[in-house]
């Protein structure tokens, strides 16, 4: 299957999952990639999920939920959620709703 | 440039310069249709990447709202109208005919939701009051909700 900007990437190794992000995320695609990484993550039970937002040009509020969702799932299985260097309409969203206070953030700065 | 006037425009002087209507059903594979098609009308307004990104996410709050909320379990219709004014103002109206909303106010609160299983934030009209220079919503239960959104341009190329 060709991988395209437009579409969510999903790898596992060891207990680490990681997620790229696809380029729009609303509620449209947010219900897909919700589906796509909680049944990656019930079948690999990962320590660490690392969502990778850079190549995320458009998010609305239902990226908000989609990643809220995931912390909280993470939390309940142990685990920890990295937020992996967001785009700035990424950053933007979550800076808006005053997520960086409980998300961590991994940036190159 | 002939001017194009409809009904409450004259009103501060404004002047309808062009308008676009559009209907969708309340699909959500049509909210990136929605927000990209008001965004490429918008344009011709010169709006900075900025403004039209903020445009873009406003109107895709609102038109989330109307398939999420209005018409939750059904497919109702979702009326948008773009107008551009002179001095860079731009109004859009999303209008639905669907559920209502009964306390407004406490609706507009950040991350207030009623739909928190559905796994929304409750940040939209947040981003939408941030976004934009003036957030009106009126609406009746039962009949449905009307969001007009207003942005206001910065004219680029003026010394201010
Ligand atoms: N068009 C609408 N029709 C009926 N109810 C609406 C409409 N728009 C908003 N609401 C109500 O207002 C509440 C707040 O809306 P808002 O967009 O701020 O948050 P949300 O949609 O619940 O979550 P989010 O937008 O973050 O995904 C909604 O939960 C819903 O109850
Ligand atoms: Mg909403």
């Amino acid at each position: 299957m060709i991988k395209t900007k437009a579409d969510i990437a999903i790898r596992v190794h060891a207990d680490v999952m990681d997620v790229r992000l696809p380029c729009e995320i609303d509620h449209h695609s947010a219900v897909r990639v919700r589906r796509m990484i909680d049944e990656s993550i019930c079948a690999h039970r990962p320590k660490t999920l690392r969502i990778d937002a850079s190549g995320v040009d458009f998010m609305d509020s239902s990226g908000l939920g989609l990643l809220m969702g995931r912390l909280s799932l993470m939390k309940k299985l142990k685990g920890e959620l990295i937020l992996s260097h967001p785009s700035p309409a990424a950053l933007r969203m979550v800076r808006l709703a005053g997520m960086e206070r409980i998300i961590t953030i991994e940036t190159n700065k | 440039m002939a001017s194009y006037s409809v009904g409450d425009c004259s009103r501060r002087g404004l002047i309808v310069r062009n308008e676009i209507n559009i209907k969708l059903p309340s699909l959500s594979v049509n909210e990136g249709m929605a927000r990209a098609a008001v965004a490429a009308f918008c344009v011709q307004a010169d709006p900075s990447a900025t403004e039209l990104a903020d445009i873009k996410c406003a109107v895709s709050e609102a038109v989330t709202n109307c398939i999420v909320h209005a018409y939750r379990d059904t497919i109702g219709e979702i009326q948008l109208r773009v107008r551009i004014y002179n001095e860079g103002l731009v109004n859009i109206e999303i209008k639905d005919r669907g559920c209502g909303i009964e306390d407004v106010r406490r609706a507009r609160e950040p991350l207030y939701t009623t739909d928190a299983e559905g796994e929304r934030s409750g940040m939209g009209f947040t981003v939408m009051e941030n976004f934009c220079d003036g957030v009106r919503v009126t609406s009746r239960p039962g009949k449905g909700t009307t969001v007009t959104l207003t942005k206001r341009l910065q004219d680029r190329f003026s010394a201010t």
